[in-house]
């Protein structure tokens, strides 16, 4: 398979923390890979690093073959890679359907830069009907954002990064701030309309249940090195692993 | 597709229009005015739709009007179409030049920057005794796209400020139902998720920002036609408060709004004005007061309120 997504020694320092260490990762197109890892081990300094929010200190980011290291944010979202956040990221007073038009709008403008009035606008509303449905978002259509539960939040933030139609998706703790027994239900929806679209995934989640469960691949990070990558079964055992991102032995002790 | 908004502002445009010549000549201007005005409070109404409160449409309003005077005190042009076109370029144009650095400004920032802009040029046309200092100086219209304005100016005028505020009410509903419209409420929402989306924001808050400057120039250069004279205070914070004020007033719900808010401002100022000339600065705050109170989403919510019980 073809990596989509590419990193080539990656460092960036700030001060004297080290966010990325030499820092080397292919991804290979339509996979689900799963970043693991402490507070500060790097995972987010990766995904604002791909997004071109932060600017590697050496090294070189690849997407689809074209190096993107010194493309502006914008221009990489325009490329197709898009990202969810932890903290979902909406318009508040914007109805849930204007939340998706706005976003598939932004992309329809982008591509068709002379022709959007009428056209960016009738192919935004399409691909807004298309989020509602997969989504399972349609009861809330006309509801403004702000008044949402928070489950429902997460899934329009998401809603909202795939309706830019990318073709790699990067979610920030897409579980964080749910109910655990809504977790799961939020993951078969993601997954499902991540599968409808052939997008490729890579996703920051700290719950481990949802990693093994999600992920086709895990990339464990600490101190700004990936100390393990894989597949679930063999990352989530292994030693390194258990000591720094999970952190088992320290509750076996007590 | 029926728009209600559309067929409201179009039947009230038709009825105004037809019946200017039965209107008695204080309610002309009075009228005149408030869509003068109502044209600058529209710029408003997109610029608070963005999540902006600009403190300095004064500037362009100013401009707009010194625009027009200028282009008939210097090249003896004195065609109302020509002014008014002049007025919405000048404005425009400065506000594309400015707009590089307001466009990096927000909330009380954007405010006060705008605001201390169009003080400067209060400052410059105070001192510039060539444009008549703080008196400013009289213009005058005789003719219209080419053709000699017959009988009452000023219902003429009125004519043109109808056909002007409609057209540009229309085009604001228009544009605020588009894509960049709603990028624009998007914006006020949300700037960094917009960003991440991959859309400029500063770009939408510059384009904004030279339409509201090419609105309030009209407006100015509508007002300089119908008062036939011009001063430097239309450019003083009090005058943008003004255009604040009523923007409050209206609400910013809809591009009809403008134009309810501004009728209500001046037909209280000048009612006040006429049967208690001492108090009719409490009048206004008084009326400020109530709506603040009782409809804090601006008359326009009370119309809207009303839709939705019946």
């Amino acid at each position: 398979m073809s990596a989509i997504l590419e990193a080539r020694g990656l460092f960036k320092n700030f001060g004297a923390v080290s966010a990325a260490a030499d820092i080397n990762v292919a991804v290979s197109a339509d996979s689900v890979t799963g970043l693991i890892g402490s507070n500060g081990a790097g995972k987010t300094t990766f995904l604002n690093m791909v997004t071109g929010y932060l600017k590697p200190g050496a090294g070189s980011i690849h997407f689809d073959g074209h190096e993107i290291t010194h493309l502006t944010p914008r221009r990489i979202t325009q490329l197709g890679i898009s990202r969810s956040f932890q903290v979902p990221q909406l318009f508040d007073t914007l109805s849930v359907a204007a939340n998706l038009q706005a976003a598939a709008g932004i992309v329809a403008a982008a591509a068709k830069r002379w022709a959007r009035g009428a056209i960016a606008h009738g192919r935004a509303g399409a691909v807004a009907d298309e989020m509602l449905q997969r989504f399972g978002l349609a009861a809330y259509r006309n509801q403004p954002a702000g008044t949402l539960p928070e489950g429902v939040r997460k899934l329009l933030d998401i809603a909202m990064s795939l309706a830019a139609k990318p073709r790699i998706l990067l979610l920030d703790e897409p579980t964080s701030g749910v109910s655990a027994d809504e977790k799961f239900g939020i993951m078969d929806t993601v997954a499902a309309a991540v599968r409808a679209q052939q997008v490729t995934v890579l996703f920051v989640e700290h719950d481990m249940d949802i990693v093994s469960r999600y992920a086709q691949r895990v990339l464990a990070f600490y101190d700004g090195r990936i100390i393990a990558d894989g597949a679930p079964a063999t990352v989530l055992k292994d030693g390194e692993v258990r000591k720094y991102v999970i952190g088992e032995d320290l509750h076996v002790k007590h | 597709m029926k728009d209600r908004t559309l067929i409201v502002l179009a039947a009230a445009s038709v009825v105004m229009a037809a019946s200017i010549p039965l209107t008695p000549q204080w309610l002309v201007f009075l009228i005149t005015l408030a869509l003068a005005k109502g044209l600058v409070v529209l710029g408003l109404v997109l610029l608070m739709r963005t999540g902006l409160v600009s403190f300095g449409q004064g500037l362009y309003y100013c401009l707009g009007a010194y625009a027009a005077a200028l282009v008939e005190q210097s090249f003896h042009v004195n065609d109302a179409a020509l002014m008014l076109a002049a007025a919405v370029v000048a404005a425009a144009a400065v506000a594309a030049v400015l707009g590089f650095l307001l466009a990096a400004y927000r909330g009380i920032f954007f405010a006060m920057l705008s605001m201390a802009l169009s003080m400067i040029l209060f400052g410059l046309l105070v001192k510039s005794a060539a444009l008549g200092s703080t008196d400013g100086f009289n213009i005058a219209t005789h003719s219209l796209a080419g053709a000699k304005i017959e009988g009452s100016a000023g219902r003429v005028l009125l004519g043109v400020t109808i056909v002007s505020f409609a057209a540009a009410a229309a085009g604001l509903h228009r544009y605020l139902n588009s894509h960049l419209g709603r990028l624009s409420a998007a914006i006020r929402d949300n700037e960094l998720r917009v960003e991440y989306l991959g859309a400029s924001v500063r770009n939408v808050v510059h384009l904004n920002y030279v339409i509201a400057a090419a609105l309030g120039g009209l407006g100015g250069g509508l007002t300089a036609l119908a008062v036939g004279h011009i001063d430097p205070d239309m450019a003083y914070w009090t005058t943008s408060g003004e255009f604040v004020f009523v923007a409050v007033l209206s609400g910013t719900g809809n591009v009809l709004a403008p134009f309810a808010g501004s009728a209500l401002y001046e037909a209280i100022r000048t009612l006040a004005n006429q049967y208690a000339p001492n108090v009719w600065q409490m009048t206004l705050g008084a009326a400020m007061l109530a709506i603040i109170m009782f409809a804090p989403d601006g008359l326009w919510s009370l119309f809207r309120r009303r839709a939705r019980a019946s």
